[in-house]
């Protein structure tokens, strides 16, 4: 299989405090990547580290055969690595499709004289983004949604609306983080769906999740990460017998 | 009457049209020629507050120094147009050249304060609205640039073939003042902004700016090159500014550092908050209401003087002591402004949001 991401011996210290120490994962084109690990683990400063919010102390970072270490969080976006927040950052006060709308962002031109001058070319594209943004809006499940303020939707079509937004950059790799935290099983089974929903369509999925059930379910490869440490990686099946991780997860009295 | 007039978007434009064509002569006619001069500086005002919308409305940048454009503008104008250096270029060379030199200066001042966000951009902007002052106050030697604090004078007013708009003009037996003309000048311009203005709102620009001042990282995120729009949102409202500059200085004739202090960058800020931030009729109503209100409390004094025999309360005292009450009551009763934007509106007014939300979903429905 092809791979899309690679993470070579990633480290990020702040101050004394390694978050993360030589980690390396790859995640594979067309497969829904799994990335677990307690609380405090280094899962999202991993996410942090890849999209562009932290620089990394040392290691490499590469995207689709390219590095994108050092780049900023937009020019990654550029490339195709789109990325969801755990701590949802909506724009909450511009509507669910006005949301997807600035998505559209890198992927189309009209500057400044476009806008002003309105010509075709610039009207095309403007019509171009309502009809994506309206046609992502209904495909993660928002119809007739997409006049209510993003603020105003409740917590679970808040999470679809991101991953909308996300998408309307037209990723090749997803990052979604913690995306059905505070759901409940029902909206947890549909959100597992739409990830294989997705999938199909041609997105590669990297998640951070708690709920070990829905990872073992949808996810084809696991990493599991402990004090910014990768402590196994594998089929779902074996990570969850692994001696570590349960070592990890239950404490070291348990093991 | 209301619901009729807005089925009939034409007419309603026709009106207006009809109205601000006929607007100097009716306030010339009604209160005298020194009220068509207010007009013409209620329109420069204008033209500064929806520069000054851009950064502060669209992009969410706080910024105090904003009339250093507008000095910038009034300052190349004069360079170029005046007896200062002998050079009279005509207006249609100069005044773009002001507005693309703030521009370019918006860049370089909006450069340094990329990371920096409220309150700290606020400081720095006003610190580099006082430092364009400030220079201007003291380049008169070694090299005299800008004539130090005494000012440049006999600035070439615009002029059309052999129309000039500094002397009245005489048409089919009527005499047309000066400021008739350039509230003419002013209001071209100022249609011109304004929808330019408006397309850049709703544009994937002025989208763009919108998702920076909502959350600036997930801006990022969705791929937008924050600096870049952030750059672009200080260029663009310093344009309009040095635009306007270069009109203050034509009308006027003469400029002075005098006229580009921080209170007029506050004066411009009180404009756009006054009217509704982000929201294009809200700022031309701020900062008509801001211009003429001022103009219209000088008549306290004469009031005084006729029913009392003297000036008790000096009238410029009790403008500033009503100002600033309207600022308060405005924060207290309308937050938002008095005709807000729809995205600030739904920031202060939860309550009405949910109302006008409900609404929404209701139209979505059956749409």
């Amino acid at each position: 299989m092809d791979e899309l991401l690679r993470v070579s011996g990633v480290t990020k210290r702040f101050g004394g405090l390694a978050a993360l120490d030589d980690v390396t994962l790859e995640v594979n084109a067309g497969e829904i990547y799994g990335l677990i690990g307690p609380n405090g683990a280094g899962k999202t400063t991993l996410f942090n580290c890849m999209t562009g919010l932290y620089s990394v102390t040392s290691g490499q970072v590469v995207f689709a055969g390219a590095p994108i270490q050092g780049l900023k969080p937009h020019e990654i976006v550029q490339l195709g690595f789109a990325r969801t927040f755990q701590n949802i950052r909506l724009f909450a006060n511009m509507t669910a499709k006005e949301n997807v709308m600035v998505g559209r962002h890198p992927r189309t031109r009209a500057g400044v004289l476009g806008a002003v001058l309105r010509c075709a070319r610039t009207r095309a594209e403007e019509a171009a983004i309502h009809d994506k943004a309206r046609a992502l809006i209904d495909y993660v499940g928002l119809k007739h949604k997409g006049r209510t303020l993003a603020g105003h939707l409740s917590y679970g079509d808040q999470r679809r609306l991101e991953i909308a937004r996300a998408l309307a950059t037209e990723p090749r790799l997803l990052a979604l983080d913690e995306p059905v935290a505070g759901m409940n099983p029902t909206e947890r089974r549909q959100m597992g769906e739409l990830f294989q929903k997705l999938r199909q369509g041609g997105v590669t999925l990297l998640l951070i999740e708690h709920d070990v059930k829905l990872v073992m379910g949808l996810c084809d490869r696991v990493a599991v990460l402990d004090y910014g440490r990768k402590i196994a990686e594998g089929a779902a099946e074996a990570v969850q017998r692994d001696h570590a991780v349960i070592t990890a997860y239950l404490g070291g009295e348990a093991a | 009457m209301l619901k009729s007039l807005r089925e009939h978007p034409r007419l309603v434009m026709a009106l207006l049209a009809l109205v601000l064509c006929a607007l100097p002569f009716l306030i010339g006619a009604g209160l005298g020629n020194s009220w068509v001069r207010v007009l013409d500086f209620a329109l420069l005002y204008v033209l500064l507050a929806l520069g000054l919308n851009i950064v502060v409305g669209y992009a969410g940048l706080l910024d105090l120094g904003y009339i250093a454009f507008y000095a910038l503008g009034a300052y190349l104008y004069a360079w170029l147009a005046s007896p200062h250096f002998g050079l009279h270029l005509p207006f249609w060379a100069v005044l773009p050249l002001g507005a693309a030199m703030a521009g370019v200066f918006g860049v370089l001042l909006g450069a340094p304060t990329l990371r920096l966000r409220g309150d700290y951009l606020a400081i720095v902007t006003l610190g580099f609205g006082e430092i364009i002052r400030i220079f201007m106050n003291n380049l008169n030697a070694p090299f005299n640039l800008t004539n130090g604090p005494q000012g440049m004078n006999l600035i070439d007013p615009v002029s059309v073939g052999a129309v000039s708009f500094g002397k009245p003009l005489e048409v089919a037996g009527m005499t047309l003042p000066s400021t008739y003309l350039n509230y003419y000048l002013f209001l071209a311009a100022t249609l011109l902004v304004i929808v330019v203005a408006m397309r850049l709102q709703d544009s994937r620009i002025g989208r763009a700016w919108a998702a920076l001042r909502e959350d600036e990282v997930a801006a990022a995120a969705m791929g937008i090159n924050t600096r870049n729009v952030k750059l672009l949102a200080f260029a663009m409202g310093a344009t309009f500014g040095g635009l306007a500059g270069g009109l203050f200085a034509a009308f006027q004739g003469f400029i002075s550092p005098e006229s580009f202090t921080l209170w007029e960058s506050i004066l411009v800020l009180c404009m756009i908050v006054l009217g509704g931030m982000g929201n294009i009729p809200g700022v031309i109503l701020g900062a008509v209401i801001l211009t003429v209100i001022p103009e219209a409390l000088r008549y306290i004094g004469d009031l005084q003087r006729a029913t009392l025999g003297h000036v008790v309360v000096d009238p410029s005292d009790l403008r500033m002591l009503l100002f600033g009450m309207a600022l308060v009551a405005m924060m207290l009763y309308r937050p938002a402004g008095l005709i807000p934007s729809r995205q600030r509106k739904r920031e202060f007014g939860a309550q009405d949001g949910v109302a006008e939300q409900e609404q929404a979903d209701l139209y979505d429905a059956r749409a």
